[in-house]
């Protein structure tokens, strides 16, 4: 049999998920075995011009991490759509837009205000900001634009498969490429290498009903191993998302920040973590709960860690 | 003039049977609001306010019974809890406080409604067309449709 060919590919990411590739651990002389990787540009030295050459469609899976920020990534995930057999939003910035995904509580004017003026390490007397196009003398120099909103991989381009995690464990990856190596292949639009419920599930921790009357952030105190974060005070957004990576946060002490993102029949994540909040905070008189609520700094941040592009809103208003 | 669209999820118990009241009683009212009925105000998930927002409505009301007269107990109390914690996402959302607004109409006051109906619709009004910011059209902006996850 010929080997199948696999790209894999990274857009706004940290580089995570092209880690999270070698957590499958030895596996990977399975999957080498079995598949041939045709272009991987963190760690093998392939072009942009050599996916160009490829015939439409003679790319058998390409793994596509990464947000949609630039005019770079949406290139690139267009040319993936074209050249491959079956796309798959990799880890949670292509699957619902993830941490660079937060960029969208501002827009690119915002952002160049920030790095290029007022972060206090930076000085640039002359206002310089990065050009999509600048004269030198040995020709024109080129950058992507940087776009005002991240976007998700499938609010760019058609997607087979979602594979959610911030990155996806490697348990979950081998899983998703056994069964794309066997041919075994789920109905297309699913979310692969996850679970059908949420991290509750999982969670190993004793749950009795919740009362909350203060929120404590998590470096401020050292939590009972052996009782739910959240009824200690620590806000825990597992509750409202997909199970599949084991609650490894839970299990050293960490709360889930969301990263599986929303479970099943779930679209907006945030919206689920308010209403769940509201069920639990332990107050009534609309002071003492807006005295409570003022512990919970910043709501987007939290509530939407990894997935703002892909809520209902996708972005804040822009004026 | 602009006339807001306005979303209305009243609970069956208290607010609903005011509206009943007001139509009952003949009271003239602005006709904006389409409304909803539920069983309980805590029956609204802050992602049905979201999903009106998106397609189209310019407010949402949410009524429900007085505090200590929930149907279901403390219904309301949840209510309110998940409207005050959403109106701060909204806020960072960049969209106005004023457009989503909770009230506490009883089963005997269809005169508190229909006045209440007419000053949130002028509140609306004042407000102006809801903008999102995956409305934004070009480039960036992208319909507003979702794929099914699962």
């Amino acid at each position: 049999m010929a080997k199948l060919k696999v790209a894999l590919y990274w857009a706004a990411s940290c580089g995570g998920c092209e880690i999270s590739i070698l957590d499958i651990g030895a596996k990977i002389l399975d999957f080498v075995a079995g598949a041939e990787i045709v272009f991987w540009p963190c760690a093998m030295d392939f072009k942009y011009h050599h996916v160009e050459a490829m015939p439409d469609g003679s790319i058998d899976l390409t793994l596509f991490n990464g947000a949609i920020r630039t005019s770079e990534n949406e290139y690139m995930a267009k040319l993936f759509r074209r050249k491959s057999k079956v796309l798959v939003a990799y880890g949670s910035c292509a699957y619902e837009g993830g941490i660079p995904g937060l960029a969208n509580v501002t827009d690119r004017e915002g952002i160049f205000k920030r790095v290029y003026d007022t972060t206090p390490s930076t000085k640039n007397p002359k206002g310089i900001r990065p050009q999509t196009k600048t004269k030198v003398p040995e020709g024109e120099l080129r950058l992507p634009e940087f776009y005002d909103t991240v976007k998700t991989l499938a609010q760019t381009v058609d997607v087979d498969y979602f594979v959610p995690g911030c990155p996806p464990t490697g348990e979950r990856t081998w899983e998703v490429l056994e069964a794309i190596l066997g041919n075994n292949l789920p109905e297309k639009g699913s979310v692969v290498g996850a679970g059908q419920k949420t991290v509750c599930d999982e969670c190993p921790r004793t749950k009795n009903e919740k009362k909350i009357k203060a929120f404590v952030r998590p470096h401020l105190v050292i939590p009972d191993p052996d009782v739910c974060l959240l009824e200690q005070g620590i806000f825990c957004a597992g509750f409202a998302t997909r199970d599949g990576c084991g609650a490894q946060c839970i299990q050293v002490n960490m709360p889930c920040r969301g990263c599986y993102g929303p479970p099943p029949k779930v679209i907006d994540q945030g919206a689920k973590i308010v209403s769940a909040l509201g069920s639990i905070i332990d107050a009534e008189e609309p002071e003492e709960i807006n005295r409570i609520l003022d512990q919970i700094p910043n709501p987007i941040g939290y509530f939407y860690r990894f997935g703002l592009p892909y809520s209902i809103l996708r972005r804040r208003v822009i004026k | 003039m602009f006339e807001p669209k306005i979303v209305c999820f009243l609970c069956k118990w208290c607010t609903y049977a005011g509206a009943d009241l007001a139509g009952t009683s003949r009271l003239e009212y602005a006709p904006n609001g389409v409304n909803i009925r539920i069983m309980c105000s805590s029956r609204v998930d802050p992602e049905h306010i979201l999903w009106a927002f998106d397609r189209g409505a310019d407010g949402v009301f949410v009524g429900g019974c007085h505090p200590g007269d929930c149907h279901y107990q403390d219904g309301n109390y949840k209510t309110l809890r998940r409207i005050e914690l959403f109106q701060r996402v909204l806020k960072q959302f960049g969209l106005e406080n004023g457009r989503l607004r909770l009230e506490w109409v009883s089963a005997a006051e269809g005169r508190k409604f229909a006045q209440l109906m007419d000053e949130f619709t002028e509140q609306i009004r004042a407000l102006g067309p809801i903008k999102l910011g995956s409305r934004k059209g070009g480039q960036d902006g992208g319909s507003t449709k979702k794929e099914e996850t699962s």
